[in-house]
């Protein structure tokens, strides 16, 4: 047990599934890194090193491929079907515009449309959200985009504990799993386990024990979340922080069980609002515990815009802690 | 070849405010002062202005992640590209874009891109446009060595043959997509002779010759021009730098680098020629070198100065809106 960077968690995870498992093999754009160069080929590691030191120890099992994420997609699609467990990087969420049909309409349909006699244990890795003023293109969250597709399972970790725990339970599933690191979060650190273990899919952490509101926030929005109740705790108001870790499959049961006890909801992620994960759960809220609630759910989430590249303007369209704050008493009337 | 004295100076002005910016960005990332992911085109000059020597305005050209040289090349304000690297509300994109989203459409500059090989296919539409309207235009898309590998661009090269409409494809190859090279990531020997393939003619160049690349792009954009459909130019020349500021260039070979910035570079090429030929004199180049480096201090000083975005722009220009979150 020592304290780790969720980069080094991440690395940790891939080091001891491609130990306990041959079948296991890492494939994307420098994943290794330096081929065919006069330089130090295996040097890089993915461009946030997540996959570092692999290809020094299985150089066969470490694949760079060009740039071509659709067939980067499809080769871990294939090699799942016919029973590898291929943990695929694609360097930003973003680019799943490039290779969405590859995860879409084949790997996330394969088992149901074979008539359940297909597994696709492919886990594709990709870094996530904003906060590095990387524009447009580079910043978005794209999970609560896939977490509509039934066929893949989404996994959003907030810590290097659950992030290692969680990437050992992909690669050991038999269905295709998207997993999305926020890329703002790989330098931070936590007490991390040196040996193996995993965490269950559909089983959320709850984060803060309260009694007034109920919070469920995503990746990146769990810490600061978390630094909003702890400074409204000192104001008197205690709540619930409910980090799925999974989208898909959530657990309902969890977010429910909470808002029964607390009758307020608040919801927050940094993607924009319409048809997303806020929406989401506080459709599953107004629905399922309609009853229970004491005043009006709150999203907390970006606005309906692209991600801007200006810090300025990044960080009025990112929620930070005062807006999380201002929901939660908005909860409270 | 003969080429006019004002399209030399020009030209050499261009290279060298190229070459300045991206020094002065990366001085300036360096400082803390640019935000963001930023990827510079020093040693590239000569391809960028080669190919944009040949365009006016009402052709297009669309880049890439690494497009300060392209857009400087085609005409963009300097100081606006500067203030929209430091992110100011006065930007050529109002501080939305940065480094890898500079546009500028009135001048036909359809955007640098941070998708890699995302413009090619656009280029194809700006050059079906042109065919449509029988105006002469021409559409340039630029694409690095690894951009070549992407399905986008193979797609839109097929395509662009296919409706037979004046795109020129310009490949760069600088040796490396971020930390790859080439030898691995394009699976054949050939990359002229793959994309040939597709049916057009590509000309070759050296993209450290101003010369060379003014040349094969003139042959391609004629080519194009003229109707006959899409064409290639294929430039080679290392970039000086990292794939991004603060790259490690572990891939680098002892001595690559020294080596490239020694015997590869456009301005020095250039000077060579001007001093065998008397084009252009020593002290005609040397003015323009103190003009550029000073319209260079000017606009960081004005970038600098720029009026900051606030937040109620976050939500402009998105047509649609639901007003900001709680
Ligand atoms: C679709 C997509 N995949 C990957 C990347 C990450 N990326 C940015 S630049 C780059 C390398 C591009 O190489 P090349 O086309 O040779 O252009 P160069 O950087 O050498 O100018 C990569 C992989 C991206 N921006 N978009
Ligand atoms: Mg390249």
């Amino acid at each position: 047990m020592s304290q780790k960077t969720m980069r080094d968690a991440i690395n940790e995870a891939l080091h001891q599934a491609m130990e306990q498992d041959e079948s296991v093999f890492v494939i994307g754009e420098d994943v290794a890194g330096c081929n065919g160069s006069a330089g130090d080929v295996g040097a890089v590691g993915g461009v946030f090193g997540v996959t570092t030191g692999i290809y020094h120890r299985w150089p066969d099992r470490c694949i760079d491929t060009p740039i071509s994420e659709s067939a980067i997609v499809g080769a871990a699609a294939g090699a799942a079907l016919v029973g590898m467990r291929p943990v695929a990087e694609i360097m930003f969420a973003d680019f799943i515009g490039v290779c969405m049909d590859q995860i879409v309409n084949q790997m996330a349909k394969f088992r149901y449309m074979f008539g359940g006699k297909s597994r696709c244990p492919a886990v594709i890795r990709f870094s996530a959200g904003g906060g590095f003023s990387a524009a447009g293109q580079h910043s978005q969250a794209m999970y609560q985009v896939m977490t509509s597709f039934p066929g893949l399972k989404v996994v959003v970790p907030s810590n290097a504990y659950d992030a290692k725990g969680l990437l050992l339970t992909a690669i050991a599933d038999d269905d295709p799993v998207l997993f999305f690191e926020p890329k703002i979060l790989y330098q931070e650190t936590c007490e991390v386990p040196d040996d193996p273990y995993t965490i269950p899919f559909g089983e959320a952490n709850f984060v803060r024990e309260g009694d007034d509101v109920t919070v469920v926030a995503f990746g990146q929005m769990v810490p600061k979340a978390a630094a909003a109740i702890d400074e409204l705790a000192e104001e008197g108001i205690s709540c619930d922080l409910i980090d799925p870790r999974t989208t898909s499959p959530l657990d309902e049961g969890a977010i429910l069980e909470s808002v029964a006890a607390t009758g307020r909801l608040v919801v927050v992620d940094e993607a924009p609002p319409r048809c997303g994960l806020t929406a989401d759960i506080a459709a599953l809220a107004a629905d399922k515990a309609f009853a229970s609630l004491k005043g009006p759910i709150k999203q907390v989430c970006a606005p309906h815009s692209p991600t801007p590249f200006s810090p300025e303007l990044e960080a009025a369209y990112l929620p930070d802690g005062n807006k999380i704050k201002a929901a939660i008493k908005a909860t409270m009337g | 070849m003969s080429i006019p004295s004002e399209t030399l100076s020009n030209a050499y002005r261009l290279m060298k405010t190229i070459r300045e910016f991206e020094e002065r960005v990366n001085a300036e990332i360096m400082n803390g002062q640019i935000p963001g992911f930023t990827h510079l085109y020093t040693g590239q000059e000569a391809n960028a202005v080669g190919v944009c020597a040949h365009l006016d305005a009402s052709d297009t050209i669309i880049s890439t992640h690494r497009g300060h040289g392209h857009c400087i090349a085609k005409g963009a304000d300097v100081s606006g590209m500067m203030k929209e690297l430091f992110g100011s509300s006065e930007g050529l994109c109002k501080g939305k874009g940065g480094s890898m989203h500079v546009a500028d459409i009135d001048k036909g500059i359809l955007g640098a891109n941070g998708i890699v090989a995302g413009g090619p296919p656009i280029s194809v539409g700006s050059a079906l446009a042109a065919k449509i309207r029988k105006n002469g235009k021409v559409a340039v898309s630029f694409s690095g060595d690894g951009s070549v590998n992407q399905g986008t661009c193979f797609e839109a090269m097929n395509m662009a043959v296919v409706l037979e409409v004046p795109a020129v494809f310009v490949i760069e190859n600088n040796y490396y997509s971020e930390h790859t090279n080439i030898s691995y990531a394009v699976g054949c020997d050939d990359l002229k002779a793959r994309t040939e393939a597709f049916g057009f003619p590509v000309f070759v160049a050296d993209g450290a010759d101003f010369f060379a690349v003014y040349e094969a792009a003139g042959k391609a954009i004629d080519h194009a021009r003229a109707g006959h459909g899409p064409a290639g130019v294929f430039a080679e020349q290392g970039r000086y730098h990292g794939h991004f500021v603060g790259d490690p260039q572990h891939y680098r070979g002892e001595g690559e680098l020294d080596d490239l910035r020694e015997n590869h570079d456009c301005l020095k090429n250039f000077r060579a020629r001007m001093a065998e030929t008397n084009e252009l004199d020593a002290a005609t180049l040397d003015a323009i070198d103190a003009d550029v480096m000073a319209e260079i201090e000017q606009a960081v000083v004005d970038a600098k100065a720029a009026a900051r975005p606030t937040a109620a722009q976050v939500t402009e220009d998105v047509y649609i809106n639901y007003g900001a979150g709680a």
